[in-house]
């Protein structure tokens, strides 16, 4: 089962981070248990370095953009910078 | 009532005996200014009974207590302000002013706020309204939905102004930087209910395009506050606003120990503003050691199963054994056997050799032989020429003897004599005569052993025996 599923894996780009981080922390544990073919264990370390990448980048993609929601006359919502006020 | 107030009114106005004459109206609004002049706004605390909402959209009320009735209105602009929908039976307080409806000549109080009395009272409306939204399964496990492990956009319900907008993006910004969309509103007073409940649905209504990123995760927020104070965030709409919004939803609504309906209906509650920041995004240092952690493991890992992979099959090659090993091992026993081999030929040639030098001593060479057999020939020689002296010089002398007295004694000597020896023709001697016959051929032999034939006569038988006679006498 496990050695088909890995080509049907989907690919990293499109995964959540945490869907990316759940299969790292799967791929980290069957490669540490031993459970993971040698031929296999090569596929999963390579898609580990991959999913690995993927998250890091997630975490880099980090902005802090703050806006806030101005309601306009026509009750149409636009965005505007938010400022903290005191 | 009414004559009470115009007999009140009758001594200020100091009109006495000379009693002018006033039109109903006049009276009317007249006393509907005393009623306004004289009472201004008033809070007034009764039970509400014969709440209805006319279609107009005003809503009329009574309020009671044990002694007396009053009228209340509610203008249809002012309900949607109210902080609380009135309902019958509630212990409330309105804050009004107290004025006349002239065409009835009916005193009313024309309210503008309406709270409900005493907090237990206010607990109970919150307890059964709760226990009615329950019914309806609003608050229900199964209808709370997963909040996104790292929201990609976040919007946050709550005034522009102040500590929580600010804890919230603090907190935010220290644990996981994301956009954040704020939707201002009032959280407290008249209408905040209604804006709070427009935004979560103004929110959910967001459709990603372009500029503007439809949120993946709510906070609705508010500082802490009296009951009173965070009463909009009990109130029904906003409770079936957020049961009705697609986006996950935290609600953080004063402090901790403060719970509004919306905490029962959100999908998670948040005991602070700071605390719905930390629920709604992972600390990124943390996730960033947690990967960091994976990639050494993942390393680890396969460094190690590989190094398990090369013991197992190093273990499994040693089992199998090396050919030149094997080779080696038998190499050294063939060598041994080579050795014992040798040794063994070598101690069976050396064996051998003694036993040839052993031989070989005893094997003496045929000369020595030949020269030892001469010696003892010689000394047999020796003993056999004395003996010889002995054995031959005696007998030759015997012999000699012998010879002589054979000499002396043979009949030869007789021949000298003149005889002769007569043999037949077998060599046999004929000694008598009566051994011829006539004719017989005879033989004669003389002393010098020469033979003659001779031939017996007539008579031989006569003669014969004579001459056998004589010869025989001779002998």
């Amino acid at each position: 089962m496990s050695e088909q599923q890995i080509p049907q894996q989907p690919p990293v780009e499109n995964m959540t981070f945490e869907a990316a981080l759940a299969e790292l922390e799967q791929i980290v544990g069957s490669l540490e248990t031993g459970s993971t073919a040698l031929e296999d264990s090569i596929t999963a370390y390579e898609r580990g370095t991959i999913l690995k990448k993927h998250c890091e980048s997630k975490l880099s993609e980090a902005q802090a953009k703050i806006e806030k929601i101005n309601i306009n006359s026509d009750g149409t919502v636009s965005t505007a910078p938010f400022e903290e006020q005191e | 009532m009414t004559n009470e107030t115009a007999s009140e009114i009758t001594p200020r106005n100091n009109v006495l005996g000379n009693v002018p004459e006033m039109s109903v109206s006049e009276l009317a609004f007249s006393l509907k200014r005393t009623l306004e002049e004289t009472y201004g706004r008033i809070r007034i605390r009764g039970e509400l009974s014969g709440v209805k909402v006319a279609a107009s959209g005003h809503m009329y009320a009574d309020m009671k207590d044990e002694g007396a009735v009053i009228n209340i209105v509610c203008w249809k602009g002012v309900m949607s302000r109210l902080s609380l929908m009135p309902e019958d039976g509630m212990d409330v307080i309105c804050t009004g002013k107290v004025t006349s409806y002239p065409k009835g000549s009916r005193y009313q109080i024309v309210i503008d706020s309406i709270e409900l009395a005493g907090e237990g009272a206010l607990l109970k409306m919150l307890e059964d309204r709760k226990k009615k939204l329950a019914a309806e399964g609003l608050f229900a496990p199964e209808r709370k939905k997963p909040l996104p492990f790292i929201p990609h956009s976040i919007g946050v319900v709550t005034s522009p102004t102040g500590a929580v907008i600010r804890d919230i993006l603090h907190r935010l910004a220290d644990r996981f930087p994301r956009p954040v969309l704020i939707w201002p509103v009032p959280v407290q007073g008249d209408n905040a209910a209604d804006k709070i409940a427009a935004a979560i649905k103004g929110f959910d209504s967001i459709q990603s395009s372009g500029a503007m990123r439809r949120p993946d995760l709510l906070i609705v927020a508010r500082g802490g506050g009296s009951l009173e104070d965070l009463m909009a965030f009990n109130e029904e709409s906003v409770v079936r606003a957020v049961a009705d919004c697609s986006i996950p939803v935290i609600s953080a609504v004063g402090h901790e120990t403060d719970t509004t309906l919306i905490d029962y209906v959100s999908d998670l509650r948040a005991p602070t503003p700071t605390g719905a920041a930390e629920m709604a995004v992972p600390v990124r240092a943390n996730l960033r050691t947690q990967i960091l952690d994976d990639e050494k493991r993942l390393v680890s890992g396969i460094s190690r199963l590989f190094e398990e992979m090369r013991h197992r099959l190093t273990a499994q090659a040693a089992r199998l054994g090396d050919p030149g090993r094997i080779l080696e091992v038998k190499t050294q026993s063939l060598d041994h056997l080579s050795q014992k081999l040798v040794s063994g030929f070598e101690r069976g040639l050396s064996g051998k050799r003694t036993r040839m030098l052993e031989l070989g001593a005893m094997l003496r060479h045929p000369k020595d032989r030949i020269a030892e057999a001469q010696k003892i020939l010689s000394i047999r020689t020796d003993s056999l020429m004395r003996v010889r002296n002995k054995l031959l010089d005696e007998p030759q002398k015997r012999f000699v003897h012998a010879g002589r007295m054979l000499e002396t004694l043979s009949f030869k000597s007789v021949l000298n004599r003149g005889f002769v020896v007569v043999r037949d023709d077998q060599g046999k001697p004929v000694t008598a005569a009566d051994q011829t016959r006539t004719g017989q051929s005879v033989r004669l032999q003389f002393e010098d052993d020469k033979l003659v034939d001779a031939v017996i006569g007539k008579g031989g038988k006569s003669k014969k025996p004579a001459k056998a006679d004589s010869q025989g006498q001779l002998f």
